[in-house]
């Protein structure tokens, strides 16, 4: 097959088991790419090492030329959002890379420790602040924060990722989030004009000369993605820099990152690296560490760009379940098929059943 | 990247040197422990594995309690310590500790406000054999008492060791069993001993577990077979005790054996591109290029009394002639001779305090005609912005060179004083002049960044319009009144028309070439090539070199800044990317990588060694910080100078007896060893004497610079500034761009719940801070990572953060944090205390107009302090410094 076909694999009719679900080892060549295409390349998204710096949102606005704009998107506004550092908001038609910033606090409740006041003293303070601590002046609760420490031994214990803060368990959570280059893209599958396509890279990206700002794209992306400019209308999202690795270059976003928690390259490198990533995590102990976008049988199809998150996916405005929405295109066809069938079944009775009459 | 354990303290790396926090990641990713104390939990917190709150100006009890415990526990280094620190060599019987006196060191003079140090001095042996040979001992001792004098004192020549310790005059006795009560050891012992884990608890508010588990992962991390690293910024400098700071850090390193060592020493972030460069190659006004003290007109008519000091005396600085007459040369070429001087008097000469603050106290005054400046946003950027405004107003003209229109230039019109009416534009008799400059990108040069290290870059395109290069600027500047005065017989013109003013120039522009001007600061011999370092320089004026300590990043004719050569392809040292001073070391005093003996301290921190067999030094990958062929068991024969009076086994090659000194007999102005005192300002009293701040801080008193008292009702709460990772500095560079604007749009101050509760503030509204110098709004971002803290008696202190960053031109603008802060300084450094000051923090935004003035008039009038009411057009003077 020679000509590459700008829909996604649900309609190229080579396997109908893969369709329009699970997993999918070669996305390019289902889009109609010949056998000779690049390999699938993707990001790998280490929070655990992100220090919320923010320049993959400068570098990838930069490359794009994309507008200023506030945390709700608005176009050439400024406006501080008052959530943490976050002043960026959301992904969207304006702003393709999003760190965002989560603050986390635990009041630690520890044995006491061996030195420090008196016991008795420290056990009603401790009290104070586990129990009540609207009830007492906020000079209290700030002697019982104080008083009630953190145990040396219980120290060592804690999840590497989470800082103590004298006696608070304090999470600073910072993740870049970005389009997921999902192996079934539903914004592709539903795209009309073509405008969306899936790259010999296998990413998608829209082409603006062709989109027409139907937006029958934004609520079929099952993470809330891809955007319409205002004013513009039509959409716009991350290209994991189709023109940049078209010239053999890294994406913006990945070259700027000073941690290396973006990470770019062939995505079953990436996979294999983020599995021993994971697995050195969980053994020095950080059991919440987790793997998002990585597993091929999600609802998806598994991502390009996926995630090593500390917390639950919600957390970080992530949806836990994701499923792409053209799913169950096949069994609404069946559906509405069967429907029709009743229908012109019911007609046709009703028509019979009259004349028997 | 080789450290066990990072303590990142007074510095928040990750979020203002994003780039270099890469190789602390990667650290982490080999296991090292990371700690970050601070009063808020940042970004770098947020990496970490502990972050310790504590209380903004109270580092040096947190360190001293450090000291304590290693001494106390005999944690410390003890190979180490006794062959490569001062902690044998004993004092004079006269010194004092402030233990004994109440606070105070011995030699403190009550009227003059500052200390006599000779109570401080090393006890000299007698024998003139064991003492080093002085050239001119009558001299020396000429130039001991002028250094006593109060304005070269104010002068502060402490800066001159920026590149190693003044310099000593005789031997050191020792007692090596560190048994004698008045050697160094037993004195810091003494010192220290009140500065206890309940101590720190009481005076940082931090609680003595987590203390306790600082002490455990940093002594754990020490010694022959682990390093621990310190890291600061200006979270240590800008402070009255600020130098002390880093001393404390500095003497807890040499206890545990960090320093010198691959993964230790004490890591010193600079605040932007090249800032390092600027002291290397001064733009202070009381240093010379390589730490050269500027000749002071009381202490320096001759060549011969600026040397003085420095020949004979041990280490590196005993060649300070030859370095001097070399920058000599270097700048007037043929013009100077041996028979003038090698014209030692076209040196200006200072005659006391010129630093920053001091001259805008004296615009105000309207002492100062004409000011420069480069890069610079000092009504926004710098401490009391207000101050800075009056002065700007109070010149005839002004000169901005910077990429954007900035508020130091534009202050005539948009100063927060034309509100209020205390500036009146038309009355500013101030002529700015603003010249466009060229970025980085559009002019080839060095960077020289925190680890002495000089990356050369390159042009990539042309500046825009009429930007230019400062090279550009200053070279044609010069050249112009060069021309004008070429027909000039008065004598007073003569420094200007014999400069060596010839540089090669390039393009459309006439830019001149950077790399000859490298060049000429690399140095040339009598044969005209350049030079392989600074050994090479001679006192006869044979030699020539711009910065001694930067001679060799032209050896071989090569520019040696410019080497990229991967790291991957080379050694863990990599030492061909850049160069670094001096002569290419990445590890200053290495040779204490190796015990006495010459060998490495363990195989897992082996760097330099000493090769029998070779008769040399040797190393992984690094230029070994030492004579490569002096042997570990070389002895100064009696009469030795310089480098030659220091033994195989003294590693600290510029300082005069070639030790770390855990205790400093000479050259910090404030004490030879840190003390706790409060910040000027401060909500708490002195827990450990009765002086409750440094008593030699220097203070500027003025309407405009009022200071609240400790302790008051009427500013009680800390305030502390800081930076965003997202914006840079005064934002000439960011506030001006809508990619990082966008990212933090608008100015806003960080208060614990607490706080907000107690006052009423609320999430995303509005704030007025208000201080005794300025009141400003912001907006309230209410946080747990700001944590009020407990201290002595119950006592909690709620500490506000304040980014610094805004000001009232660009695309997003706000109120100057800046604003609030005093000028008040450590006398070392004339640095401002700008991390811990007190405010006044009240719901809404505040009046505009006059009615500003009186807000301000009322707090002051409530507090007890003098009126800070400015005459139209800021015109007053100085009723005292101190």
């Amino acid at each position: 097959m020679t000509s590459v076909s700008s829909a996604s694999p649900a309609f190229t009719g080579k396997d109908p088991e893969n369709r329009l679900f699970g997993p999918l080892p070669d996305v390019q060549g289902e889009a109609g790419y010949r056998e000779d295409h690049p390999a699938r390349v993707g990001f790998f998204t280490d929070t655990s090492v992100c220090i919320g710096c923010k320049a993959c949102e400068v570098a990838c606005k930069e490359w794009n030329t994309l507008p200023m704009d506030d945390s709700y998107g608005t176009r050439d506004t400024l406006g501080l959002s008052g959530m943490s550092y976050d002043n960026t908001g959301q992904l969207g038609a304006n702003t393709w890379r999003h760190v965002a910033f989560i603050e986390q606090v635990r009041t630690v409740d520890l044995p006491m420790p061996t030195v420090g006041p008196p016991p008795d003293a420290a056990a009603s303070r401790r009290d104070g602040i586990v129990d009540a601590p609207d009830e007492a002046e906020p000079g209290d609760s700030v002697v019982t924060a104080q008083t009630s420490v953190l145990n040396a031994e219980a120290l060592s214990e804690f999840d590497p990722q989470t800082s103590q803060s004298g006696d608070r368990e304090i999470r600073w959570l910072m993740a870049s989030d970005v389009c997921k280059h999902c192996t079934h893209a539903g914004c592709l599958d539903v795209c009309p004009t073509g405008a969306l396509f899936r790259t010999e890279f296998g990413t998608v990206v829209v082409q603006g000369d062709i989109c027409n700002g139907c937006g029958y794209c934004v609520p079929s992306c099952p993470y809330g993605v891809i955007n319409q400019r205002k004013g513009d209308g039509r959409v716009f999202k991350c290209t994991m820099c189709y023109d940049r690795l078209t010239d053999g270059l890294q994406p913006a976003c990945a070259t700027a990152c000073p941690t290396q928690s973006i990470q770019f390259g062939n995505l079953d490198e990436l996979q294999a690296r983020a599995d021993a990533r994971l697995e050195t995590l969980k053994r020095q102990g950080v059991e919440s560490a987790r793997l998002y976008g990585r597993d091929e049988d999600d609802g998806v199809g598994g991502n390009g760009a996926f995630f090593l998150l500390l917390d639950e996916p919600e957390v970080y405005g992530l949806p836990p379940d994701p499923i792409v929405t053209t799913r169950d295109l096949p069994a609404m066809w069946r559906s509405a098929a069967a429907a029709a069938a009743m229908m012109v079944g019911v007609a046709l009775s009703a028509v019979l059943g009259s004349r028997r009459r | 990247m080789n450290s066990d354990c990072i303590v990142i303290e007074g510095s928040n790396m990750a979020e203002c040197h994003p780039v270099a926090f890469q190789w602390v990641t990667e650290a982490k990713a080999r296991g090292a422990k990371v700690i970050h104390v601070d009063p808020r939990f940042t970004r770098t917190s947020a990496i970490a594995d502990l972050h310790v709150p504590l209380r903004a100006g109270s580092d040096i009890v947190f360190l001293g309690a450090l000291i304590n415990h290693v001494l106390s526990n005999d944690l410390y280094f003890h190979d180490y310590v006794a062959a490569y620190t001062n902690a044998s060599s004993i004092i004079r019987e006269e010194y004092r500790d402030p233990e004994d006196l109440d606070g105070l060191f011995s030699g403190w003079d009550p009227d003059s406000r500052n200390y006599d140090q000779a109570s401080w001095q090393y006890e000299f042996e007698d024998s003139p054999d064991a003492g080093v040979a002085e050239d001119d001992p009558a001299g020396a001792a000429e130039q001991e008492r002028l250094s006593q004098h109060e304005q070269v004192k104010d002068a502060d020549q402490a800066h001159a060791s920026g590149s190693g310790g003044p310099p000593l005059h005789g031997r050191a006795k020792r007692d090596e069993t560190l048994q004698h009560p008045r050697c160094v050891f037993q004195i810091l012992k003494r010192h220290f001993a009140r500065y206890t884990p309940e101590m720190v608890a009481e005076v940082c508010g931090v609680e003595p577990e987590a203390f306790l588990k600082v002490a455990e992962w940093i002594t754990a991390n020490s010694g022959r077979e682990r390093t621990t690293a310190f890291v600061y910024s200006v979270g240590w400098t800008q402070h009255t005790v600020g130098a002390q700071y880093i001393r404390t850090a500095s003497i807890l390193q040499a206890l545990l054996g960090n320093m010198g060592r691959p993964g230790g020493g004490i890591l010193a972030l600079r605040g932007h591109a090249s800032i390092q460069g600027s002291t290397d190659i001064p733009t202070l006004y009381n240093l010379l290029p390589g730490y050269l003290p500027m000749p002071h007109a009381v202490q320096h008519q001759s060549l011969d009394d600026y040397c003085a000091d420095a020949a004979g005396t041990g280490g590196f600085w005993g060649n300070k002639r030859a370095y001097a007459v070399s920058l000599l040369k270097a700048w007037w070429g043929d013009a100077a001779q041996p028979e003038n001087d090698f014209c030692f008097d076209y040196v200006p000469k200072i005659t006391g305090d010129h630093s920053s603050y001091r001259t805008v106290a004296d615009m105000i005054e309207g002492k100062v005609a004409g000011y420069f400046l480069a890069g610079e946003n000092p009504t926004v950027g710098h401490a009391n912005g207000r101050m800075q405004r009056f002065g700007l107003a109070n010149l005839e003209w002004l000169v901005v060179r910077d990429l954007q229109m900035i508020e130091s230039a534009s202050f005539w019109q948009t100063a927060p004083e034309i509100e209020t009416g205390e500036l009146v534009t038309e009355q500013i008799p101030t002529e700015v002049f603003f010249i466009p400059a060229a970025s980085h990108v559009e002019k080839d040069g060095t960077f020289t960044q925190t680890q002495r290290m000089l990356q050369w870059r390159f042009k990539a395109i042309e500046p825009p319009g009429d930007c230019r290069s400062d090279l550009w600027f200053y070279y044609h500047l010069g050249r112009i009144l060069r021309e004008r005065l070429k027909d000039s017989t008065d004598p007073r013109d003569r420094p200007l028309l014999d400069l060596t003013w010839d540089y090669p120039l390039h393009g459309e522009t006439q830019d001149p070439s950077a790399d000859a001007v490298l060049r000429e600061i690399n140095g040339v011999g009598p044969d005209g090539r350049a030079l392989s370092g600074y050994l090479d320089l001679k006192d006869d004026g044979s030699t020539t070199s711009g910065c001694w300590i930067y001679s060799g990043v032209y050896a071989d004719e090569v520019n040696q800044a410019a080497r990229k050569r991967p790291g991957r392809e080379q050694g863990q040292v990599a030492s061909e990317w850049g160069w670094a001073w001096p002569y290419n070391r990445r590890i200053l005093y290495n040779r204490a990588s190796a015990d006495p003996d010459g060998k490495p301290w363990s195989e897992r921190k082996k760097y330099v060694w000493w090769d029998a067999g070779a008769g040399r030094w040797t190393s992984t990958g690094d230029n070994p910080d030492f004579e490569a062929t002096k042997p570990p068991d070389y002895v100064p024969p009696p009469g030795a100078k310089a480098q030659a009076a220091l033994s195989g086994q003294d590693p600290f090659v510029m300082q005069s007896d070639g030790k770390a000194w855990l205790f400093a007999p000479k050259g910090v102005v404030d004490g030879p060893l840190p003390t706790h005192y409060e910040p000027a300002e401060s909500p708490v009293e002195n827990a450990l004497y009765p002086v409750q701040g440094n008593p030699t801080t220097e203070h500027i008193q003025a309407p405009y610079n009022r200071e609240a008292p400790s302790t008051g009702d009427v500013f009680p709460y800390s305030v502390t500034t800081y930076r965003l990772t997202e914006h840079h500095t005064a934002g000439a560079m960011s506030r001006t761009l809508p990619y990082l604007s966008e990212l933090q749009p608008e100015f806003f101050v960080e208060v614990s719940p607490e706080l907000a509760a107690e006052r009423g503030l609320e999430n995303g509204g509005w704030a007025t801070v208000i201080s005794p110098r300025a009141a400003i709004e912001a907006r309230v971002l209410v946080t747990e990572r700001i944590r009020p803290l407990r201290t002595r008696g119950g006592q909690v202190v709620h500490q506000i953060g304040a980014p610094y960053h805004w000001g009232e031109v660009g695309i997003s603008t706000g109120d100057s944090a800046n604003d609030l802060l005093p000028v008040v300084m450590d006398p070392n450094t004339h640095i401002q205390e700008s991390k811990a000051s007190t405010v006044d923090i009240r719901p809404g935004r505040r009046p505009r107009g006059p009615e500003l003035t009186e807000l301000l008039e009322e707090y002051r009038h409530r507090a007890g302090i003098a009126s800070g009411r400015m005459p139209v057009g800021g015109r007053v003077a100085v009723e005292g410094t101190s």
